[in-house]
């Protein structure tokens, strides 16, 4: 797999951070190269959140993603905070509230999917929107196996959680499934 | 310590290092960005029988830290910048009284407070200078989270052999990392322990014996009846003003970090051979040296290398000279670093013109990309 720039975002506390430290550990434990990390900082504080993976066959150099091949946003504060550079056709994904714009719209492969809604209302957990899309994403770019990914997933998700996230997680898969169609 | 090859974060992995060459003892205060290392010592420490106290501020740290590490247990302090600040005086008495310790400084942006969650590599000079008065002092700077596990084995190796302290390097950029690290079985590690010759030193724990640098005091407590202290002092640890064995303790205490550092010295040289220009980096900022080198091969650009001290001070300098005498190609090097020039001050010394050296630094709180060091090489060329 080239090397794949992921990056999610959301307001502090959707867990967007674990999102993007599941993914590293799935595609790490299917013998990936990896990297992970996060803005860390007063910049992350009072509204959105930044975590950004990156995966590849090959050993990474500089850790940190200069043009994602992937955004991922929960709100429109973080989208608009750190919609930055993407690459050229990269994927965004985006909660259905949210507003794109309309030159990211034209130049870039977008999904408005219900990730908020379904965690509250399919899921009935709302702190698994990032499992969410977690599933969402791996079922975009396949960054690592589904069994990978379903063991990250527990090995991180508080017990007695185990099952709606796995829930949550092919939510995310049938999201992007039914967009496709 | 679970499956051999693990996604860890680099805060977490100088733990892991740490245990697996012995640490048994943490004492701190928890302070960003190294707090993670505290928060994984209080978790793992007591799995291996070893003991974890939060103390009330970083000079209590370090403090228990060198109360375990005398009475024989391997001890490690982690902190960033203030605390750094504030653990000095002790590192100077971990020099003098010879006592083995790993302190590790994950640095912040700035003076003071600073910018407590943003990468900074400006206590370079103050890992080596930040305590009074001469004395012996091994820097290592990982520049990965494998490193962070493997360096801080090494770390620990030479505080015991050397019985220094050993300041452990680190930077945001790579503390806060997450990759893939392969902890080694302890089967197949080398592990340094400190040596004991109570027959030797016994009463007289400052003792050397000919032809060796470090004393061999027997653990503080097992029976043999010697003093400790900060002061310059005799064999039996007891102060002294006798202008010869100051003399004679100052440049044994420094001897035994110069004399040896042969052993101690580590770097990496990446492409140093044929380079035209050679960028010269430690820690975090090797990351984006290394893929600006790879972003340059993907144009036809200007041969980089890269040479990385790993063991910061004492500096690798005789490697460096080689490079410069053997490279016919060199024409430039760049010294590119989180801080206003501190590394760039040493290589500047070392070189001394014979090629001419320039300089990429922030210290705005933001780190050196890929593409600054190729806008810096095509700028200075």
């Amino acid at each position: 797999m080239a090397k794949t720039e992921i990056r999610m975002t959301g307001s502090g506390g959707q867990g967007v951070i674990m999102g993007t430290i599941i993914l590293a550990e799935a595609a790490y434990e299917d013998g990936k190269h990896v990297v992970q990390c996060q803005a860390y900082g007063p910049e992350a504080r009072g509204g959105s959140s930044k975590a950004e993976t990156i995966v590849s066959d090959e050993k990474i150099t500089y850790t940190k993603v200069i043009r994602p091949d992937m955004l991922l946003a929960l709100t429109q504060v973080s989208l608009d905070k750190y919609v930055g550079c993407l690459k050229n056709n990269a994927i965004v994904v985006v909660d259905e509230e949210i507003t794109v714009p309309d030159k990211i719209e034209s130049l870039h492969t977008v999904y408005h999917l219900p990730i908020l809604r379904g965690a509250e209302e399919v899921v009935k957990n709302r702190m698994s929107a990032n499992i969410i899309s977690v599933g969402v994403v791996n079922e975009l770019l396949h960054v690592a196996s589904q069994e990978a990914v379903e063991k990250a997933v527990l090995n991180h998700v508080p017990k007695g959680t185990e099952e709606v996230n796995l829930n949550a997680l092919h939510y995310g898969a049938q999201l992007v499934q039914e967009a496709q169609k | 310590m679970g499956k051999r090859f693990q996604l860890l974060q680099g805060n977490e992995a100088v733990v892991e290092g740490g245990i697996a060459a012995g640490m048994r003892f943490y004492a701190g205060y928890p302070i960003t960005p190294s707090t993670e290392i505290a928060e994984r010592s209080a978790l793992r420490l007591p799995q291996v029988g070893g003991k974890f106290i939060q103390m009330e501020d970083e000079i209590g740290g370090i403090a228990a830290a060198l109360g375990a590490s005398v009475a024989g247990l391997k001890s490690m302090t982690a902190t960033s910048g203030p605390g750094f600040s504030l653990k000095q005086e002790n590192i100077g008495y971990a020099a003098i009284a010879e006592i083995p310790i790993v302190i590790v400084d994950v640095q912040r942006e700035g003076p003071s407070t600073g910018l407590p969650t943003s990468p900074s590599q400006g206590d370079l000079m103050q890992s080596k200078w930040g305590t009074h008065g001469d004395h012996p002092v091994i820097v290592i700077s990982p520049s990965s989270v494998q490193e962070c596990y493997t360096e801080c084995i090494r770390a620990f190796n030479m505080a015991e052999r050397f019985r220094v302290p050993v300041i452990f390097l680190m930077d945001e950029i790579i503390g806060h990392l997450r990759e893939g690290c392969e902890l080694i079985p302890s089967e197949e590690l080398t592990i340094s322990n400190r040596r004991v010759d109570r027959s030797f030193n016994g009463t007289l724990a400052y003792a050397v014996q000919e032809g060796n640098y470090v004393p061999e005091y027997a653990p503080f407590g097992e029976g043999d009846k010697f003093n400790v202290t900060g002061l310059f002092h005799d064999l039996d640890g007891f102060p002294t003003n006798d202008n010869n064995i100051t003399d004679t303790q100052e440049r044994r205490l420094l001897d035994k970090i110069r004399m040896r550092r042969d052993r101690i010295q580590k770097w990496e040289e990446f492409e140093c051979e044929d380079c035209e220009t050679m960028i010269i980096c430690f820690g975090g900022t090797a990351r984006a040296v290394q893929g600006a080198i790879e972003d340059s091969k993907k144009m036809d650009f200007i041969k980089l290398g890269m040479f990385r001290p790993i063991t910061v001070w004492p500096f690798p300098e005789e490697a460096l000279l080689k490079i410069i005498k053997e490279n016919k190609h060199l024409r430039q090097i760049i010294v590119a670093e989180h801080n206003d020039g501190q590394m760039l001050l040493e290589v500047q010394r070392i070189v001394e013109g014979r090629v001419p050296v320039d300089f990429l630094g922030k210290i705005d709180g933001t780190t050196i990309t890929p593409t600054d060091v190729i806008d810096k090489v095509k700028e200075v060329y």
